[in-house]
This record gives C-alpha cells, structure tokens and sequence, in this order.
C-alpha cells in the first residue's frame, strides 16, 4: 500500500492526505482533508483565517495528532511512526513558521548550527560555517551571519527562517503563511525565493497563505480550503473560473474591494 | 484525549481538570528522568545554565545570605542576654543557619530569580512556536531546554546554598565581633561546635531537592505556557508561586524525617 502510493501515476507522490479530520474540543477544524503532492510540485493551500490551514501542515510534520485519516509523507504513515522514524521523517521535512521562530537567544549563525551540529555530529567545525555560509547567500543574507534576531527586519527573520530548515536539505518545504505581515515588495521576494529554493534544492511544497498573490506567483496547484475541507482544486486560473460565490468573495477581497 | 475537550466528566470539570493537570505534570517528571541519562547529552548547555542560575545569582545571594545572618544575630541578642547565655549566640546561629535559613533563603530567592526566568523563558519560547521549530528540526527539544536547566538548578543550588551559609555566618561573626570582640577562630569553633554531620547532610540533601523542584516547576509551567503574552506573565507567576508553595512543604517533610533520624 505504501510504495504504491509512492510511485502512483509515475510521478512520485510525496504526501497523500485522505479523510482526514480534526477537532479542538467543539470547533471541527478539519473535516474530511484530501490532498496529493507529488515530487517538486508546489501546491498552495489558500483560506480565510482559521480554517484550519496551519493544523494541516502540523499534522503533516507530526506535531499535532490527527482524530482520523490518515497522512502519507514520503511512503510512511505519519501517525504510525515512533520518536527515531519522526525524526528520520523531520529531517526530510523543512517548515518554515508564520513567526519564522528563530531563537531569540542565538545569533544567526547559532541558529543555523543548531539543527546541523546535532542531526550531523560527526562534521567538523569548518564543515559547519561552510554549510551555514553556503545557505545563507542562497537566501541573500550572508551579512547577517552574526547578528541577533532582533536586530532583523520581518523579511529577513522569514529567510533566516527559511534558511535554518534548508541547511538539512529538506525534500519537503511546508510554508506557514510565509508573506503574512511583510510589505507588498517582500512578499515578492519571498514568493521568489520559495520558487529558487524548488529549483535550487529540488524541494515538493506545501504553502499556506491567504494571500493570492503569493498564490499565484508560487502555486502550481492552489487548493481552496473552505469549513474544514478542501471546495476545489486547480490551477489559479481554474480555481477561481468558476460560480462558486465563496470561491468569488475571496478572490473579489483580495484583489478589487481592498483598492 | 484532553479533559477539556469531553463533554461528560467523572466528577467535575474543575476536579477532572486538577487531576489531569496532576498526571500531566507526573508524566512531565517521568520523562526528565527518562531523558537525563539518554545521551546526546547537551553538556555545553548545562555548563551555560549553571553559569546562568548559579554565577549571575551570586549578588543577590550575598547580599540575602549577609543580611540574614547579621540581622538574626542582632535580634537574637537580647533574649540570650536576658539569660546570661550571650555566649551560646554562635552556636545558635550556626544551627539556624546551616538546618534552616541557608537552604530555605536560598531557595526562596532562587525561586524569584530563576524559577521565574525559566517560566518566563519558555513560556515565551512556547507562545513564539521556538519549541515547536526545535521539534521539526529534529532536535528534541525536552533536552535541550528541560534537562539542561533542571541538571543545572539541581546542581547549583546546594553550592549557592553553601555559599549563603558562608557569607551568612560572617555576617553573624561580624556581628558578635562588634559586641563581644571574639576571634574568627573561636567564634567559628563555637559556632560548629553543636553542629553534627546530619545537620549538614541534610541541608544539602534539601537543598537538591528545592533546587531540582525550582528547575521542574518551572520548566513546566513555561513549557506548556499557552495563550500568547499572557501565558507567559502566568507562567512566570506560577513557576515561583508553585515552587516557593512545594519548597514549604518539602522542608517541613524533610525535617519531620531528620528531626526521626536525629
């Protein structure tokens, strides 16, 4: 069942997502997800605030549990794994916070080090500073390298971010609403980067956004996640060609109502 | 399964809620001793936090420990006096200060400074999903952060408490000095005199105990800090608030069992 899920339509599948449900006490946030990503697609989740867009993603990278369905990340179930196989997983699996979470605490350069030094002990020091210096000028922040989070602005906190997950050399990015509170000329440069991380590192992604340009500078599939369940799925030009009037009223906020 | 999220409940959803936090926090200290000895170990980590707990209390400490054992003297003259046994002062402050004062001050100011930065700490680092980066990342961040500080407060507290026994009693020898004009040799003499190897080894054996409750209580309440800023202000309220609670209890406890031992 696995490994035909894994080499379905001679394209590998990368994540496979079926019925799946979650609740937070009497609020039914997930209700019935289905989801196909397979190798080096992108593919956008778009929906209002708190539809449940980021529990998605947490429960793909196993820190939420689902209430059922089940979640296939590169051919394994990933509600079945124990501690040693997520962490296998979460090796494969970059994501990138809203918050961008960097540790308050560390420099840049501490922060990049810390999931390297120890996921690979067995690098030397050098190794190291050429791994976070190397990923750095791939996000454009080589200048960086030794200041403290908050001496940065929200843009560069979102590459460092980005950046810090890089540095394993993912299989899979998932974004957390990576332009949400950036101005309209980093958002560009974000929904950039997120393209040159796919091409540069050969990454399949998930990115959560409510944000339309963002989705179409960055989706090849944009999923429209409406009550806690995916309405249509498609291009963008296909999702929002149609008459579903909910589908409308996002695309209408976005783009006419807010000029 | 949540309490919160059932909709019946065994007794009541504020009793259900007390004893599933209770278990919660068990589980919590089942996995420090779980953790503790599983390598990785993070010793540059635990070096950092001892450093942290132990050398930037040290002001605080001296000037408590000082304060407390001058002042305890002070007050402690006049009723002696009035039996004409001034010269049982060393003795008494000495056992004052190494069973009682040096183990609970400490902790107690222990509990203020550090429990309350460890709470504010992680409970900052929860609300900012730094946690939860750790974990996708692939690094365990229980390791990293819980037992790193519970080692370090657990390690540091019995030396803190040494040190506050030390500055306390020369606040009390400069004291009697003043008074009295006794030698620092023979007032140490009579100062150690009544006091037995028990009475040290339980002080120290206290002084664990707080500081690894201090370190556990805090890293609780932060790590499951919820609810943005304001779960961080709670968390650090009640990391002090439950540790100097649990630190009264814990000395009444241990000294009920010395005091049977003694």
């Amino acid at each position: 069942m696995e490994n035909e899920l894994y080499s379905m339509n001679n394209k590998e599948l990368m994540i496979s997502i079926r019925d799946l449900y979650k609740s937070f006490g009497d609020n039914h946030v997930l209700q019935g997800v289905n989801l196909d990503v397979h190798k080096r697609e992108n593919v956008v989740v778009l929906g209002r605030s708190g539809t449940g867009k980021s529990v998605l993603i947490k429960i793909i990278c196993g820190l939420l549990k689902p209430d059922s369905g089940t979640v296939n990340v590169l051919g394994k179930e990933v509600d079945q794994l124990n501690d040693r196989e997520l962490r296998e997983l979460r090796l494969k699996v970059g994501f990138s916070f809203q918050s961008s979470a960097l540790y308050d605490s560390m420099t840049v350069r501490e922060n990049l080090a810390f999931p390297l030094v120890r996921n690979s002990r067995d690098m030397t020091q050098q190794e190291v500073t050429h791994a976070i210096e190397s990923v750095l000028e791939n996000v454009g922040l080589s200048q960086t390298i030794d200041q403290v989070p908050s001496e940065l602005s929200g843009g560069q906190r979102k590459r460092i971010g980005i950046a810090r997950t890089l540095i394993l050399n993912p299989e899979i990015m998932l974004y957390d609403e990576p332009t949400a509170g950036l101005d309209p000329i980093t958002s560009i440069e974000i929904n950039k980067l997120i393209n040159l991380v796919r091409e540069k590192f050969n990454t399949t992604s998930i990115v959560i956004t409510h944000d339309l340009t963002c989705a179409k500078a960055t989706g090849d599939s944009i999923a429209m996640m409406i009550d806690g369940k995916f309405l249509k799925q498609g291009t963008f030009e296909e999702l929002f060609n149609t008459q579903d009037e909910r589908i409308q009223n996002f695309y209408n906020y976005n783009f006419i109502n807010q000029k | 399964m949540n309490v919160k999220d059932s909709r019946e409940f065994f007794i009541s959803k504020k009793f259900d809620n007390y004893f599933f936090n209770l278990y919660k926090a068990f589980q919590f200290i089942l996995r420090f001793f779980k953790e503790v000895f599983k390598p990785p170990y993070e010793f540059k980590e635990i070096i950092r936090q001892c450093f942290e707990v132990g050398y930037k209390s040290l002001p605080l400490i001296t000037l408590t420990g000082f304060v407390t054992g001058l002042v305890f003297t002070k007050q402690s003259r006049p009723s002696l006096a009035e039996f004409g046994a001034s010269s049982w002062l060393p003795s008494l402050v000495a056992i004052a200060i190494i069973r009682a004062l040096a183990p609970l001050v400490t902790a107690l100011i222990a509990a203020g400074k550090v429990g309350s930065n460890i709470g504010a700490e992680l409970g900052s680092m929860k609300v900012t999903e730094q946690i939860d980066a750790m974990e996708v990342s692939a690094v365990n961040p229980f390791k990293f952060l819980v037992v790193s500080r519970v080692v370090a407060t657990t390690l540091m507290i019995p030396m803190l408490m040494c040190y506050t026994a030390a500055v306390a009693m020369l606040g009390a020898y400069l004291n009697v000095h003043q008074n009295e004009a006794t030698s620092f040799i023979s007032f140490f003499q009579q100062a150690f005199e009544k006091i037995s190897f028990l009475d040290i080894f339980s002080s120290f054996i206290k002084s664990i105990v707080f500081g690894f409750t201090i370190g556990i209580v805090g890293c609780y309440k932060g790590y499951n800090a919820t609810q943005g800023t304001e779960g961080v202000g709670k968390a650090a309220n009640a990391s002090v608030v439950v540790s100097m609670f649990l630190v009264f209890i814990e000395e009444i406890l241990i000294v009920q069992i010395t005091n049977s031992i003694r």
